[in-house]
């Protein structure tokens, strides 16, 4: 049942942006992508219960990576699109060696220094990167010969990895693995002394959400054919974190609706509201005050409250 | 016959201070060994280093002969060695029966996979059920942990201990804070595990766990003061000074 009314929201959440204009179907890609970002985000915030604050630092490498081997070794999509995934699974393989020798704000800080390294790299390393210029002049990949350019192919190419993607998350998460991993979140001690290997099974899993923040950044970079060292700055990486905490963390639900509040005041109300920021920390204010385990979650209880719920209370425990 | 457990010379300080200091422990298999002292006398930290929460600083542990003192807590629980805490370490979220699959996906190879779900295990449910069932909880396996009394915790953490079938138990507390009605629930619990399972306990209070013991040891800072069968204990004086004169 909550299976089926999950799919039923996607659903109608994949299908809204087609009933408007081009701008509205970019605006939906620009969620999905957002969306697969929190996501993978959440594996480690969410399941694991290590909260990072360097996120980004996959979605931009990964990016960096596509746009470079295009543009100075002139290499295809076909051969940049797997280059990317794997070098950037392989830095948050070396990344999760360093960062996991702490969890709690020790991790938080030990990842956002690495994020802000990558960060002041892509900045200062001018013969790689450009520098404040970002990589321009990229190309949006044709699979099977079906042109991306337009608004509409984009969104259903998006639609379909981000589908991909949210089927094997959800199976990870679902999976007797992720039934562990949070076992690990809630009592580490009590795992450990169960013969599980907490260390090895927070460092399994924070290289799986580096390898889906790196499919996020190959998307994210076809959809602005751009990269800027932006992308991989602690900003980015912070709004991912709040797309993560205001959806609802440790549910799927909820990272995908933190995206689309985030990526739609970001740039639908931006275009009303000069001081889009202020709404977005006032939304945010809200949502932490009444409901501080998230939209997601928090709207679940009060269904339950209203009553419409009844009878199947057990359903979301 | 090769000891269940074997400790030699074990040591660990905090700083300047020795909380275990030159301990040595031989426990036959299948014995039933308390271990007490007053507080703060180092019983749980003795704990700690024969599971591996803790690194001891020098001495070896031995499991039924093989060299354990360098392995992760772990890689222990994987060679046989299972433990309750003394302070209640549940999920509280989860029912009582994912309490205990938890505890069996320790040992099952289950635990790696991360694409069958695991609502699809029933063997694994149905097995911690059964194990639920043995210990008298087996109508509460659908409950949030977070739900039933104290002493029936007591009793998961047991049953989680028991579901992985250890060679050796280490007990700590099991009968802290449990009222009287639950106390006898835990001691008969603890007097029907078998005798494959060799059983190491920690009690604070004598009187209540002396029935269990065959041997006892008294720690007192660190030390391993006296060492016996329950007659010998009680009756040496030392144990008279440290223990009962309080």
């Amino acid at each position: 049942m909550k299976r089926l009314s999950f799919f039923a929201f996607l659903a109608c959440l994949l299908i809204t942006p087609l009933l408007g204009g081009d701008y509205y179907i970019n605006l939906g890609s620009q969620i999905l992508i957002a969306a697969l970002f929190a996501l993978s985000l959440n594996l480690l915030v969410g399941y694991a219960g290590l909260t990072s604050l360097g996120h980004a630092a996959y979605l931009g490498v990964s990016a960096y990576i596509s746009g470079w081997l295009f543009l100075r070794l002139g290499w295809g999509h076909a051969m940049t699109a797997p280059a990317a995934l794997i070098l950037t699974t392989v830095m948050a393989a070396v990344f999760g060696l360093i960062a996991l020798r702490a969890t709690g704000i020790g991790f938080l800080m030990i990842t956002m220094a690495l994020g802000q390294v990558l960060w002041g790299l892509a900045f200062r390393w001018v013969t790689v990167t450009d520098g404040d210029n970002g990589l321009s002049g990229l190309t949006r990949p044709m699979p099977f010969g079906f042109n991306l350019d337009g608004a509409l192919a984009f969104y259903i190419f998006t639609v379909i990895v981000f589908s991909l993607s949210l089927l094997f998350i959800a199976l990870f998460a679902n999976s007797s693995f992720g039934a562990v991993l949070r076992g690990t979140r809630d009592q580490p001690r009590r795992m450990v002394a169960l013969g599980h290997n907490v260390w090895l099974i927070r460092y399994l899993t924070f290289i799986v959400a580096g390898f889906w923040a790196a499919a996020a950044g190959l998307l994210y970079v076809y959809y602005h054919k751009f990269i800027h060292p932006h992308a991989l700055g602690l900003t980015n990486s912070a709004e991912a974190l709040l797309m993560v905490i205001a959806g609802g963390s440790g549910t799927l639900a909820g990272p995908i609706v933190g995206a689309a509040i985030v990526v739609l005041l970001k740039n639908y109300v931006s275009a009303f509201i000069e001081r889009w920021t202020m709404l977005l920390g006032f939304v945010f204010l809200m949502i932490v005050m009444f409901m501080p385990d998230g939209l997601v979650p928090g709207l679940q209880r009060l269904w339950r409250r209203i009553g419409i719920g009844q009878g199947k209370q057990g359903d979301t425990q | 016959m090769t000891l269940a457990l074997e400790v030699s010379g074990l040591c660990k300080s905090f700083g300047g201070l020795p909380v275990t200091n030159q301990v040595s422990l031989a426990i036959e298999p299948g014995e039933r060994r308390l271990i007490i002292g007053p507080n703060g006398a180092g019983k749980t930290t003795l704990f700690n280093l024969i599971a591996g929460d803790l690194t001891a600083d020098s001495g070896s542990i031995k499991l039924f002969g093989q060299e354990i003192v360098h392995l992760r807590a772990d890689q222990r629980s994987q060679r046989g060695m299972s433990r309750t805490f003394q302070i209640i370490t549940l999920f509280p979220k989860d029912t009582l029966s994912h309490n205990v699959v938890l505890s069996l996906l320790g040992h099952s190879k289950a635990r790696w996979n991360a694409i069958k779900p695991q609502s699809a295990r029933h063997d694994l449910y149905e097995q911690a059920n059964k194990i639920l069932s043995q210990i008298g909880l087996g109508h509460l396996a659908d409950r949030p942990l977070s739900q039933v009394s104290y002493g029936e915790k007591r009793r998961v953490e047991i049953a989680m201990a028991l579901a992985q079938k250890p060679r050796l138990l280490l007990l700590d507390e099991p009968l802290a804070g449990l009222s009287m009605e639950e106390r006898k629930t835990v001691q008969t619990l603890l007097a029907d595990i078998p005798r494959d399972i060799t059983m190491i306990m920690i009690e604070h209070d004598m009187d209540t766990s002396l029935a269990l013991a065959e041997k006892i040891t008294l720690l007192h800072y660190g030390n391993v003061i006296v060492e016996g069968t329950r007659a010998e204990v009680v009756a040496n004086p030392r144990t008279q000074e440290i223990y009962l004169g309080h």
